[in-house]
């Protein structure tokens, strides 16, 4: 229903090119800050580097009124559950940016306690390194993901997938290099 | 005990706020946060406290872990009769990362980058204990240049935690204006860091043997920018928030806490000197070149959240105090020790000596050894005493590394601070107590 | 025999060997017989705070060596106290073996120990007699195992890294 059934042609394309404009430019995210790159998330919404400039500075508090998660922190076996479940109240169409290099593989703890990357869990549109990344480099992912709504499917975001998610009940991804499913989208350069 | 008791004993029931009916009386104590053994005459008798209701009529919710207004990931599980808060149990360990185990495995060297990010508002503590823990069980001296740099850091670091506790204090009691305001100001100690270290957070500056790097030209031009503007800045919030009347009426009389009832709960820092004890380590027990430098402690009278947060503003100006006093009186010389087996050698001999290079090649890789011992360190971090509890064997990696970490020990006092306040105090109290998730479950 | 320290000879009492460690710090070490009521002696003698308490698992050091008279066992309960008026802090390390991890809880006379003592069960596995909410604090409540001790791993999973397709 709604933009699901929408047939590709040249009358809907200027329709498709609003609609996208329309997301990417107030994406509204939810607080997930965990550790340290939550600061550095905090600092990115301050003043010095600005996110109202993108329309990102209200971070909403309830995830069904929230487009983004930033999971910006180390993800503990304790708080995976939870990451899951705000992820699946959140209201489609919703994007995932993994903050940090301890969302994105892991990090330095490669050990019993921390989930070895969020794509484990939920899946994720933009990877944002450094121990913590930069406001700026923040800002960099976010562009990045402007970019990916602007060039994207409207309907398919994720190529493959049809939004249910990831199966929690399946057996973990095994670790390792994972090849990128085809099809996926050629980014350019931030505007 | 066999694995499936020990399952059966830890599975999902026992964390949570029970029933009353269900709740054992000592549990029941705890959650009321009455059970305190302390001097006699001074027993907190439950029937002294005036909020009595019947168990059928209170509400059990929970707050967290994901919450704006939980300083990171906590979880309170309150027990409410309409909006007054009755029992409260914090459970925490959602950001349990295993640093301690990861302490073991990493070297001497390498274990600054893991201790730095436990308490992520004031990482330079964390370092700095991890080093001084590590030079007491080598026996060996830090010049003095080094020792002074340590501690203009480390109080520029306090200023820049207590203003980012300001910030996110201000935005808790919904004054956004100070959390900009306070971001502004932090990031101006910030850049200095990452002048002077390379990074913003998280540096890996402190290492045992003195600091990584000596401080840049100009350092003195920067630093007094920051005590000149810093002070004045402060002058400011201190009018826009003490000031006025909703502050103090969100924040006066709410989450009290006597001295005796602190002391027992081994609160330190803040909450302590808030409640009128006047007990600081750079003053009591001194560290660093504390003794050399003129700077006041603050205590408070009340020990409500008002009192708090008046103490934590009045350390800036103190902390801009000895950061003015440091960039008098720093000393020169090196700002690392020059012993060969711990420091590595400058990078331009590695070009010419072949005993540098391996000296270089050594310490990075293999790290120095330290002889076996043990030994407990703490320092006043923001948040209160920090200790680093070092077991060593002799090889180049500590046998056990454990971290005090300041409010992992706070948040016991949560109990007591939120019975008979309302949600919104709850929340007031919380984020004057000033968790870093980081540091409580390291 | 090891020099008793000046908090030891104040206590005065039997069986409590004293040494003296890195930075002229003192270190009680205790039996668990005696572990109660030296504490409590020590509350009296004004040290009102317990700042620390911790464990070790000296698994790989079994033998390792300790004042006369004290019995190496796996397991080390160290508590560190903290005197406000004397401005002085005492270590105690208590001998805890692995066939009976058990040791007194010191909640009632410092309530300020109910976290450590839980996260000393967590990680270690020492059970605490007498400690009113015994349960695990940092990991999740179904966890199996206690992470810190010397015989569980690290859990490192094995990381593989392939060349990066891109222009060449």
């Amino acid at each position: 229903m709604g933009l699901q059934d929408l047939n590709h042609n040249f009358l809907t394309g200027s329709l498709e090119e609003l609609v996208k404009w329309a997301r990417r430019s107030s994406v509204w995210p939810a607080t997930f800050g965990l550790a340290c790159c939550a600061i550095e998330m905090m600092a990115a919404g301050a003043a010095d580097f600005d996110l109202a400039r993108f329309g990102m500075e209200v971070f909403r508090g309830s995830p069904r009124q929230a487009d983004l998660m930033v999971v910006a922190g180390r993800v503990s076996q304790k708080m995976a559950p939870v990451l899951r479940q705000v992820y699946d109240q959140m209201v489609e169409p919703k994007w995932v940016i993994s903050m940090g290099v301890c969302a994105s593989s892991g990090g330095m703890f490669n050990n019993y306690a921390i989930v070895q990357g969020v794509d484990q869990i939920v899946p994720v549109d933009v990877y944002a390194p450094g121990c913590p990344p930069n406001p700026q480099t923040l800002i960099h992912a976010i562009l990045t993901l402007h970019e990916k709504i602007r060039l994207g499917e409207l309907t398919k975001r994720r190529p493959g997938e049809t939004g249910a998610g990831i199966d929690l009940a399946a057996e973990p991804t095994p670790v390792g290099w994972v090849a990128p499913p085809s099809g996926g989208v050629r980014l350019g350069t931030p505007r | 005990m066999t694995d499936e008791e020990l399952v059966a004993e830890t599975s999902e029931g026992l964390q949570e706020l029970q029933d009353l009916d269900e709740t054992s009386p000592e549990e029941l104590a705890i959650e009321q946060g009455t059970s305190l053994r302390l001097a006699e005459g001074l027993v907190l008798d439950p029937g002294d406290m005036d909020v009595e209701f019947g168990a059928d009529e209170t509400m059990i919710i929970n707050m967290g872990p994901q919450h704006p207004s939980t300083h990171g990931v906590l979880r309170i599980m309150l027990e409410l009769e309409g909006e007054t808060v009755l029992r409260s149990k914090p459970i925490i360990g959602y950001l349990h990362t295993g640093m301690e185990k990861t302490g073991e495995q990493l070297t001497y060297v390498q274990g600054a980058t893991n201790v730095t990010r436990m308490d992520y508002l004031s990482p330079l503590h964390n370092e700095l204990v991890y080093a001084l823990a590590t030079e007491a069980l080598l026996g060996i001296e830090v010049p003095r240049r080094a020792t002074w740099i340590r501690m203009l850091m480390t109080e520029l670091n306090r200023i820049s935690s207590h203003v980012m506790w300001m910030a996110t204090n201000g935005m808790d009691l919904a004054s956004t204006s100070m959390m900009i305001y306070g971001f502004r100001d932090r990031e101006m100690v910030l850049s200095f860091f990452e002048k002077t270290t390379g990074l913003r957070m998280n540096h890996d500056y402190i290492r045992p043997g003195g600091v990584a790097a000596d401080l840049p030209d100009g350092w003195e031009d920067d630093v007094m920018a920051i005590v000149e503007t810093i002070p004045g800045r402060v002058d400011e919030y201190d009018e826009m928030l003490t000031g006025q009347p909703i502050f103090k009426q969100r924040t006066e009389g709410v989450g009290l806490i006597s001295p005796e009832l602190a002391v027992a709960m081994s609160a330190t820092g803040p909450i302590l000197r808030a409640s009128g004890v006047a007990w600081d380590l750079r003053r009591s027990m001194p560290y660093l070149a504390y003794d050399e430098v003129d700077f006041d402690v603050i205590v408070g009278t009340v020990g409500d959240t008002y009192d708090r947060y008046a103490v934590r503003l009045n350390e800036i100006r103190e902390s801009c105090k000895i950061v003015r006093q440091c960039v008098e009186k720093m000393p020169r010389g090196d700002y690392r020790t020059q012993d060969k087996k711990v420091t590595p050698p400058p990078r331009a001999r590695i070009d010419e000596s072949m005993e540098a290079l391996i000296h270089h090649f050594k310490i990075f890789t293999r790290g120095f050894e330290v002889p076996a011992g043990e030994v407990y360190v703490a320092i006043e971090s923001p948040r209160g005493e920090l200790g680093c509890y070092m077991v060593a064997d002799g090889s180049n990696k500590p046998y056990r590394m454990h971290i005090r970490g300041p409010s992992f020990v706070n948040l016991q006092s949560l109990p007591p601070l939120l019975r008979g306040g309302l949600i919104a105090d709850a929340i007031a109290v919380i984020s004057s107590v000033d968790p870093v998730m980081g540091e409580v479950d390291r | 025999m090891s020099a008793a320290g000046p908090i030891a000879a104040e206590l005065a009492v039997e069986g409590i060997v004293a040494s003296s460690g890195v930075l002229g710090q003192e270190v009680l070490h205790l039996d668990r017989e005696r572990y109660l009521d030296v504490v409590a002696t020590l509350r009296d003698a004004a040290f009102d705070m317990c700042a620390d308490l911790c464990a070790v698992d000296y698994l790989h050091h079994l033998d390792r060596s300790l004042p006369e008279a004290v019995t190496p066992e796996r397991f080390e309960v160290v508590v560190n106290l903290l005197s406000l008026a004397r401005q002085l802090r005492v270590r105690l390390r208590v001998q805890v073996p692995e066939s009976d991890p058990v040791v007194p809880t010191l909640f009632p006379l410092y309530p300020g120990s109910e976290n450590m003592e839980r996260e000393a069960y967590d990680l270690f596995g020492i059970r605490f007699e007498g400690h009113p909410d015994h349960t695990r604090i940092l990991m999740p409540d179904d966890w199996e195992g206690h992470p810190l001790r010397k015989d569980y791993s690290v859990g490192r999973v094995p990381v593989q890294f392939k060349e990066a397709p891109g222009p060449r």
